[in-house]
């Protein structure tokens, strides 16, 4: 039964498989996780703000975005990126729009709600006289976020948002569906190219298991380092 | 922007022969919460043996606990998909792997335990959580009035274990739901896949999918409301979710 499998395919096509496909993946974890972030903590920052309207439309956003099955998402941003571009440059038709750029929205926003959810938790785990305190000495709220809250929030939550970026790396996959050379999109074409599913599909899920389970063992490490014994 | 709106196009026939688009759609949502369901089902019996296992005294059982836990949760869900539907059929005896070919309905069956065996790695977490919340005196308790290991996680830990993971079991259910929406890749024709194809056959994009995210967020709020009267309805006095 493993008799007629051939892994040398494997090794001729290694060099498509990581500087094509795993650079894509990589990249695309890396800027999404960025902006998610960035976006992230203002759509947390939105929703704990005393502003009006302003908290109704980031809870509603996060719920929204929640409820959606990636997949989905996915297609939606890749027919309706075209659109929204040519509503902004007021081109008259659907602009071309790449296939990493509508991926990199997608995720980004997709993401944002997840990681709005995580710096809400970690902004709302800050004790409330720290905040107080900063007032009393005169600072501006963007003063006390910035220099008060969200370094001790980040701090605090670094382990969850580096969990969130293993499972973004994981979820980078489901850009299969848009047919996108990413790692597995390339592990694909070369399996259906050469006939050899069985081989690639293995290698596949050996190279994601082998990167996700490191970097989870690390994030565990670094939890255990820098926990704060309270 | 112009992009024809046509909002009648719900109502009209669709390629496949049978009924309208939205008839289509109906179909794909049925197969969604169908291929949920079962998998769900799965899902809460791999994962609570595995998730016991994992805090029992027995070292080798928490070993092997966590590598289940570990492997299921660190490879794409993707990508185990489709090692269950391309590679499972050719490393398997011949004669097993053409039965498992030649299955009528095999995307389905295929998405059933592809997703089943995903998620009870995660529902494993949960329990596993959920019982070391409780207090160690509970357990200890169970040993001192005489009950063996088994009858200490029938009748003490894990009635209070499971109330406890209702909550974070409601989100992973509903993650259930929504990655059924994966199985696509492999030809299972559930609602996303029909929007999909309503796109292809139709030309109008933003219909189908606005449908099928009204559907989604419909199905999310039916489970999220049924839920939370469960756990009322289990709630024990005396506890925080309790009156």
């Amino acid at each position: 039964m493993f008799s007629n499998l051939d892994f040398d395919v494997v090794r001729r096509s290694l060099g498509y498989l990581f500087l094509d496909g795993m650079t894509f993946t990589l990249t695309l974890t890396a800027l999404a996780t960025l902006g998610g972030i960035v976006l992230g903590t203002l759509i947390a920052l939105m929703r704990l703000g005393n502003l009006p309207v302003l908290p109704k439309i980031a809870a509603a956003y996060v719920n929204f975005m929640r409820s959606l099955p990636l997949v989905l998402v996915i297609f939606w941003f890749y027919f309706l990126v075209p659109y929204i571009g040519a509503w902004i440059t007021g081109a008259e038709r659907p602009i071309a729009v790449g296939a990493f750029t509508s991926s990199l929205i997608t995720f980004t926003l997709f993401e944002a709600a997840y990681f709005a959810e995580i710096m809400r938790a970690g902004i709302q785990s800050i004790p409330k006289g720290q905040v107080a305190a900063g007032y009393a000495l005169g600072l501006t709220y963007p003063q006390v976020m910035a220099n008060i809250v969200l370094p001790q929030a980040f701090r605090n939550m670094l382990p969850v948002l580096l969990t969130q970026t293993i499972i973004l790396f994981q979820d980078t996959s489901l850009v299969y569906v848009l047919s996108l050379t990413d790692f597995l999109g390339a592990a694909s074409k070369v399996a259906q190219r050469d006939g050899r599913l069985v081989e690639m599909y293995l290698f596949a899920a050996v190279v994601y298991f082998a990167i996700s389970f490191a970097a989870s063992s690390l994030v565990k490490r670094l939890q255990a380092r820098t926990a704060i014994i309270r | 922007m112009n992009y024809n709106w046509n909002w009648g196009i719900f109502w009209e026939a669709s390629p496949e022969g049978v009924g309208t688009y939205l008839d289509t759609l109906m179909v794909g949502l049925r197969w969604t919460i169908v291929t949920a369901l079962c998998a769900w089902i799965l899902a809460l019996v791999f994962g609570s043996l595995v998730g016991v296992m994992r805090t029992l005294p027995s070292k080798a059982a928490q070993r092997i606990g966590n590598a289940y836990v570990e492997l299921f949760r660190n490879i794409p869900f993707l990508v185990q998909l489709f090692l269950w539907f391309f590679v499972l059929p050719e490393v398997l005896p011949q004669a097993a792997g053409l039965w498992l070919k030649q299955l009528p309905n095999a995307p389905f069956w295929t998405a059933v335990i592809g997703l089943g065996f995903y998620m009870s790695a995660r529902v494993a977490e949960q329990l596993r959580a959920g019982i070391n919340a409780l207090p160690r005196g509970q357990r200890m308790a169970g040993t001192a009035l005489g009950l063996t290991t088994a009858q200490t996680y029938r009748y003490v830990l894990l009635p209070m274990a499971f109330r406890i993971i209702l909550p974070p079991l409601t989100s992973e259910f509903l993650n259930t739901i929504k990655n059924t929406s994966v199985a696509l890749t492999i030809g299972l024709l559930e609602l996303t896949a029909r929007a999909r194809a309503m796109q292809e056959f139709s030309f109008q994009v933003f219909e189908a999918f606005t449908a099928a995210t009204l559907i989604y967020l419909a199905l999310n709020l039916i489970v999220t409301t049924g839920m939370r009267l469960l756990e009322r309805k289990v709630a024990v006095p005396g506890y925080i979710a309790g009156k």
